[in-house]
């Protein structure tokens, strides 16, 4: 059972919570495999995804997720223009409670923002990506993920590059990884590096061959074009020499490593297409599970929205 | 707490429900087992086991996970959400003699859930149902085809089937006092 | 000549202990107050038809105390503060003046805004308000205000808060001008690049909790820059709220030098919050963001450090109301700041003289007797014959910070529910009792 009603993030799951969501996960797998991709479970009940930033992947993900627990689903898509009208955050989501959703997914580019709702609101809030915090059923499918290849996380050498100081899906993962028993490399240039982020539980180095030498994990993240405004970065082309994934520093890694990236990819930037393509790569099924992963979510606390009713 | 039956007296009842499955049925053409998880799946698999020393034909067996389909799930506090397991059923059902299997009936609500699944997994051409233990007390027009023993039964009771692959031991017990797993 | 003085009041304050670290003094003396002045100090002071307040033993009778860094919104953003509620706020929390910042909407940069101002104030008839006017025209860096007239009109320091004094040529510019005028420069010092688009103090806590950052060298590197001006023009160089560890440094380290015209404040929030408020009790409250924010511990230590050292020379609260609406936000998106009046005196004995870090009579130099000194202004001090702003506090009685009580309009405070040691029992403007507590207060 899992202790709140909420998924506001890793730093709030025990291993144990996660443990159920991943093995929940692996059950709800099965249900895409039906020629009937649906359980009655969530007959009757209304999620609304309030999404205030633009995602396509995510969202379909949890619609999807949402439709084969035989669930109503709302998706909304938030332009900035009502905001802009003056509408606070909270002002939207207390109108959105007047019609009784059960559940609310919501993204958002402020990080706090679903902590803000879970304290102020009624409905039952599940984190879809807060601002630069946390992406927690990003880090849970990860960790599935990399659990249906190793069968296990303890002891694994997992290396995360990239944008670290910008990454929601870094502090997740980092989280994740820590109280799952792995050993994480955090990876990027030194200019987006979280301060005191060796506090985090993880190896920061500012090499690539460093991190990726024997690691049964390699985590490629994002870089936006815009870092290169703020001075952070010089180019991207400077980015993928000193950065890039290619087939040369892969191969430094473990022969049966798997290469991971949530999306979308910038090819060519922070990793080569032949290693996006190849056969370590994992990257598609990362999207699969996203929806198993969500299902389990979806179930595990709308059984809790029912014994708090 | 009583033992209402034994390793042997098991045995003997699956024995019997074979034979009189083998014989209404008029051979195993087009059965299959699937047991409702939990205990109903390795009954299953020891009535396959039975069917095929009898009469040396395979009988495809599978495992079904009724718990999304659970009508009591989402309306009560029920304790901890139940886990979910996968269902494996590696054969269509479209068509088929469906034997599903299951250790205790009691209300009947979980033969629904199972009923309901299958539907969503195919179009059987018939569906009996085996269990080891009928208590009675239902609450839904459900009826066994195949029974191991009536087991007259206070909703004050709780009735416990204990499986040597799961539990280490055969035995059936009558217990004092309701269990936390439904029928 | 700004509260409306009284006359003709007699008012005996019977049996406190005088603080008065301006003329030295302190011990169990009766004060005698007459027509809006000290009439005298002594032992055993008769009545003569005076209303007599005895005060409980041990109970502080200190000249009234000043905040030289408030917000009173008004012009413009009434529904936060206005200066009727603004110095209500102040005379709760025992002040008898307040000196307020220009970021109105207008701005002051103007006689009229400050004349505005000073009406209002004389409405009120509650704490004295002194006005600071504005560096620049619209505080936005491009020219100098006219400092001369709103010298005139009352001003008693310019400053661009809210915003640094823009370039280190204004800077510049502004010290010697205003030098020439006897007025101090209040920077808010902050160097915008490095500060950029943060929201809380760039360390361990901000990376967790995904804020971008703020580090404490966005302030030093401006507080380094202005004392490099002020000792090569002599103007008046005040540092407004200090926070980083670097800052404090550097302030030392000119006072060491032998320089006199640079001097500090620091609030009550950096000597006691640190960035660990950003978690407990609440995740991402906003009742704690602040400019300049709460720091690491280290950085808090070293404000507490500079206080008991004397490198600090005021504790001034950077009042700065914001209506609950406004801040019911997400974090990113809240106007920094949080109201303070009503919670310094209890902060500084609880956090301060209660610990051991300072004696009381150090708490009213910071409080009272430095303020005056650095912003020139009259009271700090209590002589025969001067104004009676006084300021009674119980040190030893317990007060419970609830923030919907709060005279202010606005209660954004991450102090709601604090339990301190340190309650205003009585405070006097001008030989009137314009706050008074202590039938409340044990």
């Amino acid at each position: 059972m899992l202790k709140s009603r909420h998924l506001l993030g890793i730093a709030d799951l025990e291993p144990e919570e996660i443990g159920l969501i991943l093995d929940t996960a692996d059950a709800m797998t099965e249900i895409a495999e039906r020629p009937i991709k649906k359980v009655p479970t969530l007959r009757g009940r209304t999620v609304v995804n309030l999404f205030f930033e633009p995602s396509t992947r995510t969202r379909t993900s949890f619609e999807v997720a949402e439709k084969r627990l035989s669930a109503d689903t709302l998706s909304i898509a938030v332009a900035q223009s009502s905001v802009t009208k003056g509408e606070t955050l909270l002002d939207t989501v207390r109108n959105l409670e007047a019609m009784a959703p059960d559940m609310i997914v919501m993204r958002h580019a402020s990080s706090g923002a679903p902590h803000l709702l879970a304290r102020l609101c009624r409905s039952a809030i599940i984190n879809a990506g807060d601002g630069m915090h946390e992406h927690p059923t990003q880090a849970l499918l990860d960790a599935f993920t990399i659990r249906e290849h190793k069968k296990r996380l303890v002891g694994l050498k997992v290396a995360i590059v990239g944008d670290l100081l910008h990454s929601r899906v870094l502090r997740s993962n980092v989280q994740l990884l820590n109280k799952m028993g792995a050993h994480v490399w955090a990876c990027g240039p030194a200019t987006l590096m979280p301060a005191d982020l060796a506090r985090f539980g993880v190896r920061p180095t500012t090499s690539i061959d460093e991190a990726v030498d024997g690691a049964d994990v390699i985590m490629m993240l994002r870089i936006q074009h815009e870092r290169m405004h703020g001075h952070f970065i010089p180019s991207t082309r400077e980015y993928f020499t000193t950065f890039g994934l290619t087939p040369e520093r892969a191969a430094r890694a473990k022969a049966d490593v798997i290469i991971m990236h949530p999306g979308p990819m910038n090819r060519g930037v922070e990793i080569d297409s032949d290693v996006a393509d190849g056969p370590y790569s994992v990257i598609l099924e990362q999207v699969a599970n996203g929806v198993a992963v969500r299902m389990a979510v979806l179930y595990l606390l709308a059984g809790q929205e029912a014994q708090a009713d | 707490m009583s033992q209402v039956m034994d390793a042997d007296r098991m045995s003997r009842a699956l024995t019997r429900i074979s034979h009189e499955i083998l014989e209404r049925n008029r051979g195993t053409d087009d059965l299959a087992l699937i047991g409702i998880r939990t205990r109903g799946v390795p009954l299953a698999r020891r009535i396959a086991h039975t069917l095929h020393g009898i009469n040396h034909e395979e009988v495809h067996t599978g495992a079904l996970d009724i718990t999304l389909y659970r009508d009591d799930l989402m309306r009560q506090p029920v304790g901890p959400q139940p886990v979910v397991r996968r269902t494996e059923i590696p054969f269509s059902i479209d068509d088929r003699r469906i034997l599903l299997v299951d250790d205790v009936l009691y209300t009947g609500r979980t033969i629904r859930a199972a009923l309901d699944a299958l539907i969503d997994f195919g179009r059987p051409r018939s569906i009996q149902l085996i269990v080891l233990v009928d208590r009675g007390h239902r609450e839904l027009p459900i009826k066994a085809d195949y029974v191991g023993k009536n087991l007259p039964t206070s909703t004050r009771q709780s009735v416990q089937v204990r499986l040597q692959e799961i539990d280490g031991e055969d035995e059936v017990l009558l217990m004092d006092g309701q269990a936390q797993e439904g029928a | 000549m700004r509260a409306s003085g009284a006359t003709g009041i007699k008012l005996l304050l019977k049996g406190g202990r005088v603080v008065d670290p301006a003329s030295n003094r302190d011990g169990e003396f009766d004060v005698l107050i007459d027509g809006g002045r000290v009439a005298a100090i002594g032992k055993s002071l008769p009545a003569d038809g005076a209303e007599v307040l005895t005060l409980q033993s041990g109970w502080i009778v200190s000249p009234g105390l000043i905040d030289i860094h408030v917000h009173l919104r008004e012009p413009g953003q009434e529904h936060k503060e206005t200066v009727a509620t603004g110095t209500a706020s102040a005379v709760a929390g025992g002040f008898t003046a307040v000196a307020c910042m220009p970021n109105t909407d207008p701005i002051n940069d103007h006689p009229g805004i400050t004349e505005l101002i000073l009406k209002k104030a004389d409405a009120a008839g509650l704490a004295r308000v002194y006005p600071i006017g504005a560096v620049s025209i619209g505080s936005r860096g491009e020219q100098l205000a006219e400092l001369a007239a709103q010298k005139a009109a009352g001003c008693v320091a310019f400053t661009d808060d809210g915003r640094p004094v823009a370039s280190a040529l204004l800077m510049r510019r502004a010290l010697e001008y205003a030098g020439m005028l006897g007025i101090p420069i209040v920077d808010h010092c902050e160097d915008p690049s490095l500060k950029s688009d943060g929201v809380a103090h760039e360390g361990f806590v901000a990376a967790r909790l995904g804020l971008r950052g703020i580090p404490g060298v966005a302030e030093s590197i401006t507080v380094e820059r202005d004392i490099a001006l002020a000792e090569m023009t002599g103007g008046a160089f005040h540092v407004a709220h200090m926070s980083a560890r670097q800052s404090i440094r550097a302030v030392r380290a000119a006072k060491d030098r032998g320089l006199t015209n640079v001097t500090c404040e620091v609030a009550p929030h950096h000597f006691v919050l640190t960035d660990e408020s950003l978690e407990q009790p609440i995740r991402y409250d906003t009742n704690v963001k602040m400019n300049p924010p709460l720091r690491e511990a280290r950085d808090r230590d070293a404000m507490l450090q500079g206080i008991a050292d004397g490198t600090v020379d005021v504790i001034a609260t950077d009042h700065a109301p914001h209506h609950a609406d406004e801040k019911l936000v997400e974090f990113d998106r809240a106007p920094f700041g949080i109201v303070g009046l009503e919670t310094c005196v209890p902060l500084v004995f609880d956090r301060l003289v209660h610990e051991g870090r300072i004696g009381v009579r150090r708490a009213i130099e910071l409080l009272s007797t430095n303020p005056a000194r650095v912003f020139r202004l009259p009271g700090g001090s209590l002589t025969e014959g001067g104004v009676a702003d006084v300021t009674i506090v119980a040190p030893d009685s317990l007060v419970t910070i609830r923030a919907a009580e709060l005279k202010s309009k606005s209660k954004n405070t991450p102090f709601d529910g604090w339990e301190m040691r340190g309650a205003v029992a009585a405070t006097i403007v001008g030989g009137r009792v314009v706050y008074r507590n202590y039938d409340q207060t044990r």
